[in-house]
């Protein structure tokens, strides 16, 4: 029952956010804001990810592959494939939703012990929506570009490792990288990526919005904001694989 | 001009609100007193619209808020000028832009204007050079008028002022007294003030409400109050001696 009482909130919460903002023009402003506090500040820590996530992918399937029949392009290949089909847009996702996501939950938390949401209620504006979907739509523009900056990094990284340790040969790297390209792969990634963006963003600020009580509950939300939006976060890719390749 | 008539509130099983009628005059600072859980911040809130009631009606010079749809609602919102307890200024925001907050989303002023009425409201507060400071640079007073400045942005025909004495030294306290009532009188405005200061109750209390047990208990003014016979009233307001000799004082002096 509880579970059922937060999904309905949830989509009433929606409602707000998606309701008639008083002014677009400051709607604006506050996204470009958002662009830089959700996306732009998180390029460093997709990049060191991204970079290492490559590198490990591209040791551990050269290490599984014994048989000597299997060619080496397979490793780029391979490696090609998990970093667009998953590690990209759902891995980190999964840690921009321990970053972006804590921090949009405390942030709103923060706001709703404070009583600066009861001031902005006070006032006739609308505060779910001025607050959050500001947040949703700059998540949902800027992640798909960081996703992208991932796959490109890993693949990388994955160029890097292949030609410091010899694992594989870069030229068979490349190759691999090269063999039998879908374009809807990516097509794909990003689709995931602007459905993770939108759960993160929405789910994180659903609990900080509404948080009750002081500090030790604006720690809580954070904690349950993580925890569910990385939930939600594996249904819906599970969904939308299913969706989509299947 | 606001009047509660017959308004209720409970949460769960829990009555907070029992019946609750009182008028709040314009141009007189009403104050709402009461011990902590008798039910004066959820009046408030109520009376604001942050709670529904489950039974009564508030009205706004004779508009039934609560029955109103969402735009009017808005309307009415835009009279009101609100200073919370703590002061719920915007962090990321400077001094400036949390007064000019209201103006910049309602009020259709070019930039310069905005920032003209809102240097006009922080003069008004005595808060001069502090423009581009955040407000974790400002001391709790300095928060409070701050707060008081964004409230009369609008030029609100409702404030409404929720312990705004709180963690104030008495001397800021008093300024703070001050403040709401000079304001008040100037602007004409239907102003509200919940606390538990009682030195600011007998200092500036013009119509004050009593709330005990979730109930409208005692109304009056501030020489009713002195002369009052009501135990629970007496027991709450009187509760220290040194109240106790001043009520004397005073009750000689009036």
């Amino acid at each position: 029952m509880n579970i059922l009482f937060h999904i309905g909130r949830y989509f009433e919460f929606l409602g707000h956010v998606f309701g008639r903002p008083e002014r677009m023009s400051l709607y604006g402003r506050r996204v470009a804001e958002e662009v830089d506090q959700l996306g732009v500040k998180s390029l460093g820590i997709v990049a060191l990810l991204s970079v290492f996530m490559g590198a490990v992918i591209t040791i551990q399937t050269a290490s599984n592959i014994d048989a000597a029949w299997i060619p080496d392009y397979v490793v780029g290949f391979t490696a090609r494939q998990s970093v667009i089909l998953e590690f990209s847009p759902t891995i980190i996702s999964l840690i921009l939703a321990g970053k972006v996501g804590s921090n949009i939950a405390a942030e709103v938390g923060t706001m709703r012990v404070k009583e600066q949401i009861d001031a902005l209620d006070i006032m006739g504006v609308n505060s779910a929506s001025y607050l959050i979907l500001p947040k949703i739509v700059a998540a949902m523009l800027i992640n798909p570009f960081l996703i992208v900056i991932s796959m490109f990094l890993s693949i990388f990284g994955g160029w890097v490792v292949s030609g410091l340790t010899g694992v594989v040969a870069p030229n068979a790297y490349i190759q691999g990288l090269q063999w039998d390209f879908d374009p809807f792969t990516v097509t794909y990634a990003l689709i995931k990526t602007v459905v993770f963006a939108f759960i993160i963003t929405s789910v994180a600020a659903y609990h900080g919005y509404h948080t009750q009580g002081g500090a030790l509950e604006v720690g809580r939300s954070s904690t349950t904001a993580v925890v569910f939006s990385s939930v939600v976060i594996l249904i819906a890719n599970y969904m939308l694989t299913q969706l989509l390749l299947i | 001009m606001i009047e509660v008539i017959g308004l209720s509130k409970r949460f769960g099983t829990t009555q907070v609100l029992s019946d609750i009628t009182a008028t709040f005059a314009q141009g007189v600072v009403n104050q709402v007193i009461g011990k902590s859980g008798s039910g004066k911040s959820v009046l408030a809130k109520c009376i604001v619209g942050l709670h529904r009631p489950d039974e009564g009606r508030v009205l706004y010079d004779g508009r039934p808020f609560h029955e109103l749809d969402l735009a009017d609602k808005r309307t009415i919102r835009q009279e009101i000028g609100m200073l919370f307890q703590s002061a719920a200024l915007f962090d990321s925001m400077t001094v400036l832009d949390n007064v000019m907050f209201p103006l910049r989303m309602f009020a259709g002023m070019t930039v310069a204007e905005m920032e003209k009425r809102a240097r006009f409201c922080l003069e008004r507060v005595n808060i001069v050079g502090k423009d581009v400071l955040f407000p974790a640079e400002l001391s709790g007073g300095m928060q409070k008028r701050v707060g008081i400045a964004r409230a009369i942005a609008m030029n609100p025909k409702y404030l409404f002022c929720d312990e705004p004495n709180s963690g104030l030294d008495p001397q800021t306290s008093i300024l703070i007294d001050e403040l709401i009532k000079e304001i008040t009188e100037e602007y004409g405005t239907t102003t509200i003030v919940i606390t538990h200061d009682m030195n600011s109750v007998i200092e500036t209390g013009q119509n004050i409400l009593f709330l005990h047990t979730g109930r409208c208990w005692w109304t009056g003014d501030r020489e009713a109050l002195l002369a009052s016979d009501n135990e629970e009233l007496k027991a709450f307001v009187f509760a220290s001696e040194l109240m106790r000799q001043a009520r004397k004082g005073l009750l000689g002096s009036v």
